[in-house]
This record gives structure tokens, sequence and C-alpha cells, in this order.
């Protein structure tokens, strides 16, 4: 195959995206070339437009155009809930499915000796000065249920429990709509550990 | 069992394409008793490790992607193995190999696997429909060897029966990695080691416990005789965390073991390693007749005594899944008397699980003549052997 060089060093930097190979890219970037004013030059814009103006939340670490971010100046926010999320794409997520009426903080990782992410690494100052200034009654702590997001939330609770503020975690569990004959042994065991008067 | 009686599972076809020694093979088996005879390299556990990997894990190796595929000069070739298995219900085709790492996306191969022609996406759904237990040479070395080849042996009996048990075994040594990490770079983040120490103690407690467990039901079959003329064993687990859990609720055990951990932190830091923990723990295999723990026995009687633990694990497959698992056992007679040998053939015949068994002299099988299907094996071939006639019940 023949690809001329701006077409090559389009599909290696769309290639380094999450999700999308070589293969993806080269059909992403060939569909585009089919019609390069209608999807090339208005998303060469949006990019532009995009990476000029977003920046990450100075309260909460969420990604905005101003910071702080629309979640944090909304008014109608319970503003004594901090969601503590590992990343902005599980804030979307719960953002998405409009649970939380509360506000968030974005970590930014999960503690890893192997990895090298240390607390220092993570926005976890911030959170505790956050918690401390701003009173809040609970902070949710909605990490992975891996080692390294367990391992966090314990070091959290831990860092958390001389501010007196409440701290919960998401439950593990029978997924809703969810059969129980195709769940994996871990998690019925997780389910049946947290159980609840009925 | 009489020697028709239909089997729980069974492997009657066998396809391999470029798989360690075989650049192509295509074979049939009708008996429920294989025997493949063959000289040193003739491919003969190669065969029993292709079957092996027709369910999931890493098979009777434990071998990694990369040295499964035939060699080339320009490195391994892609692989791939095939089964046609047939059970109560019917027949299905197993089908795992190589996948050719998609481009772009990393040089690392995956091994896929396929149940009647259909992707699946993980090998954990095999588990229902597929099990084998195996005996190889290796093994032999289990009672002279460090603690860690019996603690893998005895988690693999545990991960047959209990398959959430690899990814406990796993986490527990990635958070005890992670503050062996810690420990070395002199952290004194004490609140990120006691995180750590918490994941320890409650993964590190829910594989002692399923340890525990696994011995139990192990003991209980191998005292109830079902071993046939093997030697009554039993197998007795070395972890202060087990016995522990004997004595004390299981929650006030990771307690104790949090505690523990948190307490001796420098003293783990200048040995580079915890001093307690899942981690320490080891088993011991009595020959009860003798009274004399496995490691004291003859090689003869370890072999005997591995059999009996192997075809205990088999009947407790058999009870779980409700279908026998496959007995792949490589060069299992070579060690055995003549007494013990019909013994074991004997058991074989008894039991519902199709067997595979390898050996190098075809004149140790000789007793199977009539009850099993044999081949010899040559480099890259299997030829059916002549002096096994294919038993009538096939």
């Amino acid at each position: 195959m023949s690809e001329s060089e701006p077409i090559e060093r389009l599909v290696g930097l769309l290639a380094k995206l999450p999700g999308l190979g070589r293969r993806s890219a080269r059909r992403a970037v060939l569909r585009m070339l089919m019609q390069p004013e209608a999807l090339m030059l208005p998303l060469a814009a949006a990019l532009r437009e995009a990476a000029e103006a977003v920046r990450p939340c100075a309260v909460c670490g969420n990604l905005d155009t101003r910071s702080p971010c629309a979640i944090c100046r909304d008014p109608r926010r319970e503003r004594g809930v901090i969601c503590v999320v590992e990343g902005v794409a599980d804030l979307w997520a719960l953002e998405r499915a409009q649970v939380h009426r509360g506000l968030y903080h974005v970590l930014g990782g999960t503690l890893s000796a192997l990895g090298g992410v240390g607390p220092e690494d993570l926005a976890i100052r911030p959170l505790l000065a956050r918690v401390a200034e701003d009173g809040a009654e609970e902070v949710i702590l909605a990490l992975p249920a891996t080692v390294d997001g367990a391992t966090t939330a314990h070091y959290l609770t831990d860092r958390l429990r001389p501010t007196g503020v409440r701290v919960t975690r998401l439950a593990q569990g029978v997924p809703v709509g969810g059969a129980l004959d195709v769940l994996d042994e871990g998690t019925l065991a997780a389910a049946v550990k947290a159980r609840r008067p009925a | 069992m009489p020697p028709n009686a239909p089997p729980g599972l069974r492997l009657t076809r066998l396809t391999l394409r470029d798989f360690r020694s075989y650049p192509a093979l295509e074979t049939g088996f009708r008996g429920r008793i294989v025997v493949v005879t063959g000289e040193n390299g003739a491919g003969k556990t190669n065969l029993l490790e292709a079957i092996s990997l027709l369910g999931p894990g890493r098979g009777l190796r434990g071998a990694r992607m990369g040295e499964l595929g035939r060699r080339a000069p320009a490195g391994p070739l892609p692989w791939a193995a095939a089964g046609r298995f047939e059970n109560a219900y019917g027949r299905f085709d197993i089908g795992t190999g190589t996948t050719p790492a998609a481009e772009g996306c990393g040089s690392a191969e995956r091994r896929a696997w396929r149940l009647d022609n259909i992707p699946l996406r993980s090998a954990g759904e095999l588990a229902e429909r597929v099990a084998a237990v195996w005996l190889t040479p290796q093994m032999d070395r289990l009672f002279q060897e460090g603690a860690s080849g019996r603690r893998r042996f005895l988690d693999r009996l545990v991960w047959a029966l209990e398959p959430a048990h690899a990814r406990e075994v796993a986490a527990y040594e990635n958070a005890m990695a992670q503050r062996n990490r810690l420990l070395a770079e002199d952290s004194r983040d004490t609140a990120w080691l006691a995180a750590l120490e918490d994941a320890m103690a409650r993964h590190g407690v829910a594989v002692a416990a399923a340890r525990r467990g696994l011995a139990a039901r192990l003991n209980a079959v191998l005292a109830a005789g079902v071993t046939g003329a093997f030697p009554a064993a039993r197998l007795d687990l070395l972890c202060p965390l087990c016995e522990a859990l004997g004595r004390d609720p299981a929650l006030a055990v990771e307690e104790r073991l949090r505690t523990a951990l948190a307490a001796n932190r420098a003293r783990d830091a200048a040995a580079g390693a915890a001093a307690a923990g899942a981690h320490r723990a080891d088993m011991a295999l009595w020959h009860l007749p003798k009274r004399l723990p496995a490691e004291l026995c003859s090689t003869g009687e370890q072999k005997a005594l591995l059999v009996a633990v192997v075809l205990a694990h088999a009947a407790l497959i058999a009870e779980a899944r409700g279908f026998a698992p496959l007995l792949l056992l490589d060069e299992v007679a070579a060690h055995l008397d003549a007494p013990r040998r019909q013994a074991l053939f004997a058991a074989l015949a008894a039991l519902p699980a199709q067997a595979f068994l390898t050996g190098t002299d075809p004149a140790l099988f000789a007793p199977l003549s009539g009850l099993a299907e044999g081949f010899r094996a040559r480099p890259g071939i299997l030829v059916p052997d002549e002096e096994f006639p294919l038993p009538e019940c096939a």
C-alpha cells in the first residue's frame, strides 16, 4: 500500500488513540479523505478549539472550558457530597446515569507501587483540603474493584478519618437485570456479603 | 464400570497444526483408554499438552504462547489445536490457538478459543464443558523441591474446582509485591502500607480458606478409598492461616494477619519478603499405611501417592461438574512396580473418565491390550499400534 506522507502521519497519530489500531485508523482517514469539506475540516477546527479551550477544573479535575467546571458552579448540586473517581471517564459515566447529584473529585489514577504511582502523584492533598475547607458531609469512593482501586479506597478512608467526614464506598454485587447463575463466584460472594434487610 | 458404558466426556478427534513437533496431525480416538508409546522426543508429551490446552489455562507444561508454535527459522509459527468431544448430550468442537496480533495493537500474540466454531470471549466458558487433570514426570520432584512448587500444585487443584481462586491468588500476590516494593524503597507511608496489608489480609485469607476446603474434600475422597489399590493418603496443609481458619472466624484471622503484617514491617523490609501470609503455605502428603511423609517414601511410592491424589481430584471434579475429566498421565507407568501398574490399570478401567497414557516401553502397557486403543508416536505423526487391537466397545 502506498500512503503519502500526510496520510501516513494522520494514520499514525490516530492509531495512538485508545480503541484504534492502524487498521481502524486507516479506515477513518480514508472515510474523511472522501469528504474533506464535510468531515475533515470541521474535525480539524473542533480539535483545535477543544485543545485550546478545554482544561482541567482547578477544583475537581473534571475537563471543561471553564474552571471551576459547570458541575462545580452548578448551584443545584449538593455541595456536601463529594464523589471520588479514578478518572474523568468515570465521572462522565456517573453523569450519564444521573445518579449522583453532588460534586466530584478526580484522583487522576489509583495507587500502584509497582507502577510508580504514589499518593503525591494523585489529587489526594487537594481532596483533603476540599473536605476540610468546604465542610463536606460525605465522601463517596467510586473506585474500581481492583487491588489498586481497593488499596486506594482504603488509603483514602484512612487519610479522611481525622476530618470526621462520612466515607462510603460503592456496593458490589448483582448487576441490575442480571441473572444469578451467570455471575462469577467473586461477584456472588461480594453480593452475599453486602446483603441488606429487604 | 463395564468398559462399554458411556464415559462422561470423551475426546474423539484431535487436529493439530504447527503445534510443537506436529506440522499437521489429524487423528481419531475410539478408546476410552488411549496408550501412546514411542521413543524420547517422539512427541508424546506434546500430544498430551495439546489436549490439556483444549480447556482453560496454560496446559500441562504451563507454557507461554510463544513456546507452543512449531519452530521455524523465522521463529515459532502460529499454531492451532482442535478437539471433538462427546458427552452425554452430544458432541461439540473446541478449538484454540494463536490469533495473529491485531495490526498496530502491540506484538503480543493472544490465544483464542472457539466453541463449535464460534469465538469465545474467555476460556472460562469452557470450564463447564471440558476438564482435564494430569500427572507429568516434572511432578516427580514435587516433594524434593521447594514449597513454591507444591503451592502451585495445590493451587491448580483448587483452581480446577473454583475458577475464582486464580483471581484471589493473583490479587494477593499483586498486593504483596506492592508492599515489598514500598518496604524496599523504605517508604514511611503507613496509610499506604496499611491499605496493601488490608488487601493481603482479605485475599490471603480467601486463598487459605479455598485451599483448606480443597484439602478437606480431597481427604474425604482419599479416605473413602475411591482410588482403589493405591495407598491411603492424606494431604496436610502446613499453613498457619489455614490452621487459624479451623479455630476462628475468617474475619478474626484476617484481622490478625493485618496486625501481624503491620507489626513486622521492619523485619519484612530487612528480609525482602513478608514473614506471614498465604504465600508461606506448604503441603505434606502422607503415605498412611507406612505413616511416612511423601518425601521419605521411595520414588515409586511417591508416584503412587500422586496417582492417588490425581484420581481423587478427578473424582471431585466429576462430582462438582457432573462429568469425569480427561486423565492425562505422562510416563506414569515407568516408576510403578507391576502390582501398582496393575492397580492403576484396574483403577482406570473402573473410572468413567477417558484416560491418555504415554510411555517409552509398550510392554509395560501389555495388560491393557484389549481394553485400550494404542498408538505409536513417531516424529510428527501417530500410527495405530497393532499390539493394541481396538477394544470391541469402541
